[in-house]
């Protein structure tokens, strides 16, 4: 039984998806395209962990549905590294071991991937104005210091 | 084979160290002896605790579970550093419980709470690393034909000293394996340690950035389906109907099930599906007696007990306090009270079971592998040789992990539809609203002066609900809880921290119907406040300095007063703060550490707080990492901080009222205050890091919410007094 078939772009690849147009993104990439690396956390776009790209902008992934970003540009952690190398904030986070338990670090690192597109120095202020991901371990201190250094990067 | 025995499932919560006799029912398999043990990809087993690959490539064995706070690497710096192996050849893996009964228990507890996790493991792994260490020299000596006295090792590399042969761990394991292992090691002195008290990095980042990294929530099984569950509202209701013909049509629907008595599960091809039409099922609930339960009819019954004349738990007492606040020349009374708070991790609650006729097995987040494959064992009737449970990566745990819950629930599941995996995941809803609360508490203070304003005594009575009655009703002392008093004890590795001539410290035990659990701190977290506010109303009482007048309290407790000492210096005490900014102190211990805390705020409006900077000392004996302890003493300022501002979980018609992060919010970034960390080992012992430093935030800004207002707040969350992060 086929369902309303949606095509997605995402990390570059197109994909049919076979779900109801109203799916939230975020079980459609979990799900249906199988890509893990894009978290639940609440489903109410507070918390911030499935955030993705959606033609570049950062948006909470179950807040938006599929038929909403059909035909759309989505780029997941999985796609954030490009040939091969990891993508700035992925290697300032290693280098300044951010992570505890990780589980939000997906969504923190696509959030601050965006901020770094538009905002390539930001300052303390734009940090607080822009991250409003919630972490649990409290890794804020080093999730600061980490964008900074791939600000400098 | 014997069997399983058949265990109360309580005592096997996150707390069930003394479990070890219960489990150890296993298989002989030897270590050492001709046979070598494999792991699982081939490579040879020095012994329990270390693989080594040919390539060289060091696999330590880790019993206790990640969920953030370092304890994977932490226990292989310990491991590696007996073993003199290359710490960049090193990776671990976790053996599974099921490994672990089979071999009488090879590995010990796997039970990751109570800021245990190292601590706990000291001895044991670091002659795991010893043993394997003295087995490859003495390898390497036997193909030499030499004396392994004559040889050493250092960074994976064996030398025959007279010679100045070489050979790897790689290419010896195989011989080492062989080896029967010494009967006793020696342990290296501190002062001769290379890695441990390194700050390392972590071994588990790299996963952690590109959303590789497995959890619960991301096991993928051959045919799976997913179940969304909903469990009675009011807490010990129970299912009366469901209406499942009402959903049977609905898109991807496979099954409903009842889940033991009181939850009801719905499966599906994919969990959105599940979770949609779970929400369509109509059910109806025996909500059972508490039903009319609220926050005011519980607070009013633990008021009650706040009254010196309830009966009431001894947990520190010396002199006469009754007497002397009889004769006291002037009392200071105040009353305080902690909420019920739910731990909220970021990855909800899940496990994905598969049952067949003749095997169970679980997939799961969970601080103790142990308990969950208990709860396995258990509830698919399966005999424990027929079970097991592949621990994946927590996605946060703070105490919530340690229950089992999910992991029965998931089972029963998986039970009525044999041979196919289920994966059970909570919504966020379920996991606000089904949690393992911080229990509830209120606590009045009482205290006596002399004519000079001296301290002569101090009665304090916590009146609430005791977790262990609850989880481990075993572990209670003739009826008394002993974790209520956490620092608060007449000494050991929860002590207090003042002298007071006449001091009684009390608990009416008083257990409402919301479940308690293990909150990251536990106890330490109202017993600081209440201890430490108190402190400074105190001071105040008789027109002293809050860090002088405690001074005088501690000459008896030099670790804590240390700590103290610490942040007082640092945060620049007795000197001006900058224009607008006021400051507030407290200390405590936890966990077998020193903790103390000094934190610079501002309000703006009498109600906007700004956490500037906080100051942060802990003594934990031994640091084995202190890079990762900064961050432990970090991230848990953000979970108690969460707790003191937004962290307040209210009960109405039986049931918790919070269902998401709108209504019980947690702190962001940008309010983050700067964590400036002291870490100062003293040596001789070992403290957790975990959890004991969360406790001194709140009680630091709440004193200088005091210091900076005037006013003194004596509950929690400050979300439900009007008062917000500016």
């Amino acid at each position: 039984m086929g369902f309303a078939m949606a095509n997605l772009t995402i990390n570059g690849k197109s994909i049919n998806v076979d779900v109801e147009p109203d799916t939230p993104l975020l079980w459609a990439i979990r799900e249906n395209v199988g890509l893990t690396g894009t978290k639940y956390g609440c489903g109410i776009a507070q918390c911030g962990a499935c955030t993705v790209h959606v033609d570049g902008v950062a948006m909470r992934s179950c807040g938006v549905t599929v038929s909403e970003a059909a035909g759309k540009q989505i780029t997941t952690i999985e796609g954030l590294a490009g040939n091969g190398a990891l993508h700035k904030v992925q290697q300032a986070w290693i280098n300044n071991d951010v992570p505890q338990c990780g589980y939000c670090q997906s969504g923190m690192i696509m959030a601050v991937a965006a901020l770094l597109k538009d905002n390539p120095k930001p300052t303390d202020q734009d940090i607080d104005d822009a991250i409003t991901n919630i972490c649990r371990c409290g890794t804020f201190q080093q999730v600061r210091e980490a964008i900074h250094a791939a600000a400098n990067a | 084979m014997n069997h399983m025995p058949r265990l109360n499932r309580r005592a096997f919560v996150i707390g069930g160290a003394a479990l070890g006799s219960g489990l150890a029912l296993g298989l002989d398999i030897p270590f050492g002896g001709p046979a070598v043990v494999r792991a699982a990809d081939g490579s040879p087993e020095v012994n329990a605790w270390v693989v080594i690959r040919p390539d060289d490539t060091v696999v330590i064995r880790i019993a206790r579970s990640e969920m953030g706070q370092g304890t994977l690497t932490g226990l292989a710096q310990l491991v590696a550093e007996e073993l003199e192996c290359d710490w960049s050849k090193v990776t671990t893996e976790y053996p599974t419980p099921g490994q672990n009964v089979a071999r009488k228990r090879a590995w010990g507890d796997f039970s990751t709470g109570g800021s245990r996790g190292i601590r706990a493991s000291t001895e044991y792994v670091r002659k795991g690393g010893a043993t394997a260490r003295i087995m490859l020299i003495q390898a390497a000596a036997n193909t030499w034909k030499v004396p392994a006295s004559e040889c050493t090792a250092a960074d994976s590399i064996i030398t025959h000293t007279p010679s100045g042969r070489t050979t790897t761990y790689g290419k010896v394991a195989e011989a080492a394996g062989k080896i029967e292992p010494p009967a006793d090691v020696k342990l290296k002195d501190p002062k001769d340690w290379k890695l441990i008290g390194k700050g390392v990095k972590r071994l588990d980042t790299a996963d952690k950035t590109t959303g590789k990294m497995m959890y619960g929530i991301d096991v993928k099984l051959p045919g799976m389906l997913n179940a969304a569950i909903k469990a009675c509202p009011v807490f010990g209701g129970k299912v009366k109907s469901y209406d499942e013909a009402k959903i049977a049509n609905m898109k991807g629907v496979k099954k409903v099930v009842k889940v033991e008595d009181y939850a009801v599960a719905v499966v599906a091809d994919t969990w959105w599906h599940a979770k949609t039409a779970l929400e369509a099922l109509p059910i109806v609930w025996d909500e059972g007696a508490n039903a009319k339960v609220s926050s005011a009819s519980i607070a009013k019954w633990l008021e009650e007990g706040l009254d010196p004349s309830q009966q009431a738990f001894v947990g520190n007492e010396n002199g006469d306090v009754k007497t002397a606040l009889a004769g006291a020349a002037k009392k200071v009374e105040a009353i305080y009270s902690y909420p019920y708070q739910n731990h909220a991790t970021m990855e909800p609650l899940n496990a994905t079971a598969l049952y067949t006729a003749d095997k169970c097995e679980v997939w799961c987040g969970t601080q103790n592998g142990e308990a969950a494959f208990a709860a396995t064992v258990e509830v698919s009737g399966l005999p424990a040789e027929k079970c097991d449970v592949y621990k994946q990566m927590l996605g946060g745990g703070f105490g919530r992990r340690g229950n089992t819950d999910y992991v029965r629930q998931a089972v029963a599941i998986a039970k009525q539809m044999p041979g196919t995996p289920i994966k059970l995941l909570w919504s966020r809803e379920e996991d606000m609203q089904h949690g393992a609360y911080h229990p509830i508490t209120q606590c009045k203070m009482t205290a006596g002066f002399d004519a000079d304003n001296n301290l002569t005594a101090l009665h304090m009575r916590i009146s609430g609900q005791s977790i262990l009655f609850s989880l481990r009703p075993d572990a209670l002392v003739n009826g008394k809880d002993p974790a209520t008093f956490q620092g608060l004890n007449p000494s050991g590795e929860t002590a207090f921290g003042y002298s007071v001539p006449n001091l009684l410290i009390d608990h009416s035990m008083r257990n409402p119907h919301v479940p308690p659990g293990f909150w990251r701190g536990v106890n330490v977290n109202h017993n600081a406040i209440y201890v430490e506010c108190f402190m400074d109303e105190l001071a105040l009482s008789v027109g002293q300095d809050p860090l002088e007048f405690r001074r005088k309290l501690m000459t008896k407790h030099p670790k804590h007063l240390a700590v103290l000492n610490a942040v007082a210096e640092k945060i620049g005490w007795g000197k001006p703060a900058p224009q607008g900014v006021y400051r507030g102190i407290a200390q405590h211990m936890g966990f077998g550490s020193y903790v103390a805390g000094a934190a610079e705020i501002s309000v703006t409006d009498g109600n906007k707080i700004k956490v500037h900077r906080i100051v942060a000392a802990t003594d934990p004996g031994y640091a084995v990492n202190p890079a990762q302890i900064e961050r432990q003493v970090a991230g848990s300022f953000v979970y108690g901080l969460s707790g003191l501002f937004y962290g307040g979980c209210t009960v109405k018609d039986g049931r918790i009222e919070q269902a998401n992060f709108d209504s019980y919010n947690s702190m962001r970034i940008a309010e983050m205050p700067k964590v400036e960390a002291i870490l100062m080992p003293s040596g001789g012992f070992w403290g957790g890091v975990g959890e004991p430093t969360i406790c001194v935030a709140a009680p630091a800004v709440l004193n200088a919410y005091f210091a900076a207002t005037g006013k003194r707040i004596r509950s929690v969350p400050l979300r439900d007094q009007n008062i917000t992060f500016a």
